[in-house]
């Protein structure tokens, strides 16, 4: 955590964030279930100033042969930001940072989607960050959930996520890009809702064993917010908000 | 409690109780869970989730339309809208005295061509082997091919054949649906195939709505009078 502008006030006297927000209150969520033609399944995401859409294609046939599995399927997930997802241009081609990301993602959604059901196929998902303003792991790994579920690959549960951590000696929910620039923690929580399990847990920072079971609490909470907005998603493509 | 259907997203706790998990459900300790997008079906025992979206999977005994991908000196591959390809060997075309280098296969089916067949066998090893050895099944030579959601078909076909029949009936089309969610569509007279591809359409894009077979009757006979 670099600090780069250590006259930054990321946390006012009242408790009032940088942008306004209390401690406990995440960014303005809308994701939207469908919206692409051509793939089998897709979402679209805005997480605060974040833009994700994601396509999912499959079960499909393996290309290359030798990457498929006869147990199971396989999942792949390619993380990818546009060159004007950020404030300078971004190189397209996938970086250490993207391979990375990419993979967190797949393992954050193999414990839900139910790939053995597909022998020797493969479940593809592509993340496209279009704008990004921290915290894309977490929209693009909810996103992805809603684009699986949408394409009607079988899943135990949804994965719901969203960053906890820590600015100003507090913890806070849902951790924008200044307070992840200049913060003092920042912990990626994905959470199956239903089964209550964690999927997903990064830690970038240094936090006390209090805070740390704290800044868990916060997030599997915030994970239980977006998880009522994937419903709602879903609800609202599938059943013209009847559903519950 | 009975029938008692509701609109669930994976995750959703169905039910709890003494229930058997049938079809896109699981049971995680006492809990049956839906693992798609659907609507749940509580009958007797089993707990049911019906699928509004999603692919094809093979089932043993489905009648699916086909479309022949290519061949080699044995077998044909066909195009079955599913993950699998299916596989219809040699034999179950030329019969038993089938031999390699005196039949050629691309006299009988050849490689775009569409046929009715049914999934004689499928596991999770193999790839699902077809066969057109049955009555009404075989190469399709008339008619139109349309393409359905595949999770709309048992819409399609409605409540014992209810929906189906009277799509026929109005239209005198013949209409073949393949549970993969193709559909031939073939009629002598031409206003009788569109207004057929047009109640299917119907179905397909209203699968969700409540009295449908009432509305798409409608839709029949409005355009029979005009």
């Amino acid at each position: 955590m670099g600090g780069r502008e250590a006259t930054m006030v990321l946390m006012d006297e009242n408790g009032k964030r940088c942008d306004g927000r209390t401690v406990d209150e995440p960014r303005r969520i809308m994701i939207k279930a469908g919206g692409l033609k051509n793939a089998d399944g897709s979402s679209y995401i805005e997480f605060g100033d974040n833009k994700i859409l994601v396509g999912v294609f499959g079960p499909r046939d393996v290309h290359p042969k030798h990457m498929s599995d006869t147990d199971t399927g396989i999942l792949r997930v390619r993380y990818h930001m546009e060159p004007f997802s950020v404030g300078e241009r971004k190189n397209p081609a996938p970086s250490r940072r993207e391979i990375e990301i990419s993979k967190v993602i797949k393992e954050a959604l193999e414990p839900a989607v139910m790939l053995e059901k597909f022998p020797r196929t493969a479940v593809d998902v592509f993340i496209e960050v279009l704008q990004a303003d921290g915290g894309t792991r977490c929209a693009a790994l909810t996103a992805a959930s809603v684009a699986l579920a949408d394409a009607g690959i079988p899943m135990r549960d949804m994965v719901a996520a969203i960053a906890a951590g820590k600015v100003a000696d507090t913890v806070i929910l849902d951790v924008n890009n200044e307070e992840d620039q200049a913060g003092q923690a920042d912990m990626p929580i994905g959470y199956m809702p239903n089964l209550e399990k964690i999927t997903l847990l990064q830690l970038d920072g240094v936090l006390t064993p209090e805070e740390y079971k704290k800044c868990i609490q916060v997030g599997v909470d915030g994970c239980k917010l977006v998880y009522e907005l994937q419903k709602k998603a879903l609800n609202d493509k599938y059943f013209g908000n009847k559903g519950e | 409690m009975a029938d008692k259907r509701k609109y669930v997203i994976p995750g959703d706790v169905v039910t709890t109780g003494p229930f058997r998990p049938e079809q896109n459900t699981v049971l995680e300790g006492n809990k049956i869970i839906s693992t798609t997008i659907g609507i749940s079906e509580i009958y007797d025992d089993s707990v049911r989730v019906i699928p509004l979206t999603g692919k094809y999977i093979p089932k043993i005994n489905d009648l699916v339309i086909g479309k022949v991908n290519s061949h080699t000196s044995l077998s044909w591959e066909l195009d079955i809208n599913s993950c699998y390809v299916g596989f219809l060997p040699a034999q179950d075309v030329f019969g038993r005295d089938f031999s390699a280098h005196a039949d050629e296969l691309a006299t009988k089916l050849k490689t775009g061509d569409l046929v009715a067949a049914r999934i004689a066998n499928f596991d999770r090893t193999r790839d699902p082997l077809v066969s057109i050895s049955d009555r009404d099944l075989g190469k399709i030579d008339s008619g139109v091919l349309m393409e359905i959601s595949p999770s709309k078909v048992p819409r399609l076909i409605g409540k014992k054949g209810s929906m189906i029949q009277m799509i026929e009936e109005a239209t005198d089309a013949a209409v073949t649906i393949g549970q993969n969610g193709w559909v031939v569509v073939s009629c002598e007279s031409p206003e009788g195939l569109l207004k057929a591809k047009k109640a299917i359409q119907m179905v397909n894009e209203q699968a969700h709505v409540a009295n449908l077979t009432d509305q798409v009757k409608e839709m029949l006979d409005k355009k029979g009078e005009s």
